[in-house]
């Protein structure tokens, strides 16, 4: 169970932001911070990884005082046990992938540790390489598995897939919920990817001027319309074609590309790059498996 | 055949100069380049001021603070039993203050130009300050470190004013290279203070070319 409240006022880019975050975390939950650039979602997450001090708050981890201003109890970063993955990888060039990992090992920590790692997130023919060599997906691979060597208590993720193109996010979305599922995580995102947050997270908190403003399960948050559905997924639209009388949509749902039928009336609202939920419920999914 | 003595000599004031800026230059780059201190500015200004001060400038207030007339030298003479005036050791603190820009400014800029998530990584990840200075922050600004080093010591090969000031002109203790040519000229040796030139003239210039031929990559294999 993880308690945080916290409260700073932020210089944005917009004016001035008076922060004020309070969040209950179950443990094994993976919550989304949502919300538009600058309304302090990376602020939350440097505050609970004691890179940023708030002007008052609380940080209880599994009823650990990591912050209580009240108290004067402020625990340095390096006593917190987080994982941290950034947008930028932060990877050391020094380092080949299999040194980045073992310097992230505690005193006395067992070195197995990373080699399981490492064939959870599929490295094993690059660990000896340097970053350098790695494509952006590979680097925040290893990020991901570096965060986790220390066994934390929090995995931060700050938007870890933005500088990614859509086919290496969505394998990185499969292996965060692996690793997320797999090791009992805590985990908190921050994203702007509608598809991305329906996909991963238990819990949405809708951040607006600093503040939660609605909180509550992904599809709740993202649809405006509650749907009985059968089945539905989350696209992102790539072209929109008139077609005598009808418009055929494509939408883009994880790697696979979707033609869907649309009326006049529904994509009107519709423009190239929308994120799209594609549900049916008339028919019946047919299920067949592949050989 | 000439003396050969002044080159030593140069050379050993220029190594142990080096050396000792290494260990002094490495914190105190380190502190100029992440502290929010207020005293910063002034730090900075302190260490850049050699850069534009004549060397005889500073070479002048260190013969009155050496001077066993002066307090500081006598506190110096009392308790350490060393006599910086006209002497070899010095020669070596003098060298250190007149050197520490160019050790610092490139070292600091380095880590400075970092960016900052290795330092916040190496944080998260449980590990100190002294640790990720030395195992992330050193190994990833090694051309600043080696700018720093060779400009040290090329610039204290290179110094005249404030040896001049401080050390005199004693044959094996703070007769120099550089203090030599001159010395030659004066005598109107012109053969030999040819000889020293250029003796220092090629060495410059092979260190300098040395670092720039590793910071340009030139020696790395597979150079794209």
């Amino acid at each position: 169970m993880i308690q945080i409240s916290l409260h700073k006022k932020l210089q944005a880019a917009n004016g001035k932001v008076s922060l004020q975050i309070d969040l209950d975390i179950k443990k094994g939950e993976l919550i989304t911070l949502y919300g538009e650039s600058g309304v302090g979602k990376t602020s939350t997450l440097r505050m609970i990884a004691g890179l940023l001090e708030p002007d008052h708050g609380k940080v209880i981890v599994n009823n650990t005082t990591w912050l209580d201003t009240k108290n004067k109890i402020n625990l340095k970063t390096q006593k917190r046990k987080i994982g941290f993955v950034f947008q930028e990888y932060a990877l050391f060039p020094n380092m080949t992938v299999r040194k980045n990992l073992e310097y992230a090992l505690q005193k006395n920590q067992d070195k197995n540790s990373i080699d399981e790692l490492i064939e959870i997130v599929s490295l094993q023919e690059l660990q000896h390489q340097k970053p350098i060599m790695l494509s952006g997906g590979q680097q925040q691979r290893v990020a991901l598995a570096r965060a986790l060597v220390q066994k934390p208590e929090i995995l931060l993720l700050d938007e870890p897939l933005a500088a990614l193109d859509a086919k290496m996010r969505s394998k990185l979305q499969d292996y965060i919920l692996k690793v997320h599922r797999q090791y009992e995580l805590t985990t908190i995102l921050v994203s702007h990817d509608t598809g991305e947050i329906i996909k991963l997270s238990d819990r949405v908190h809708l951040i607006k001027n600093g503040k939660i403003k609605t909180s509550g399960s992904p599809l709740d948050i993202f649809t405006s319309q509650h749907t009985s559905a059968k089945f539905t997924f989350v696209g992102e639209v790539i072209s929109i074609q008139k077609e005598e009388v009808v418009y055929i949509v494509t939408v883009l749902i994880g790697t696979n590309v979707v033609k869907i039928i649309a009326q006049e009336s529904e994509v009107e609202e519709l423009e190239i790059g929308n994120k799209v939920m594609v549900a049916s419920k008339a028919f019946n999914p047919m299920i067949q498996k592949i050989i | 055949m000439i003396d050969w003595q002044p080159l030593i000599l140069t050379f050993r004031l220029a190594l142990i100069t080096t050396i000792i800026l290494v260990i002094l230059g490495i914190p105190l780059s380190y502190w100029l380049a992440f502290s929010r201190s207020r005293a910063k500015p002034i730090v900075e200004t302190l260490v850049s001021m050699p850069l534009v001060l004549p060397p005889t400038v500073l070479g002048f207030y260190l013969l009155l603070a050496f001077s066993p007339n002066h307090i500081f030298g006598n506190w110096i003479n009392d308790w350490f039993g060393l006599r910086l005036i006209f002497s070899f050791e010095g020669l070596v603190i003098a060298s250190v203050l007149y050197s520490l820009p160019f050790m610092v400014q490139p070292i600091q800029s380095g880590l400075a130009g970092l960016p900052k998530q290795y330092r916040e990584a190496s944080y998260i990840l449980g590990k100190s300050s002294f640790t990720t200075l030395h195992k992330v922050l050193l190994p990833n600004i090694k051309p600043s470190l080696l700018t720093g080093i060779v400009l040290s010591f090329a610039h204290t090969v290179g110094e005249f004013g404030v040896v001049l000031m401080i050390g005199g002109n004693i044959p094996g203790k703070t007769k120099v290279a550089s203090i030599a040519i001159y010395d030659e000229v004066e005598a109107l040796q012109y053969d030999t203070a040819n000889v020293y030139s250029l003796i220092l003239l090629g060495i410059t210039f092979i260190i300098l070319l040395i670092v720039y031929l590793i910071n340009g990559g030139y020696f790395k294999k597979n150079r794209a």
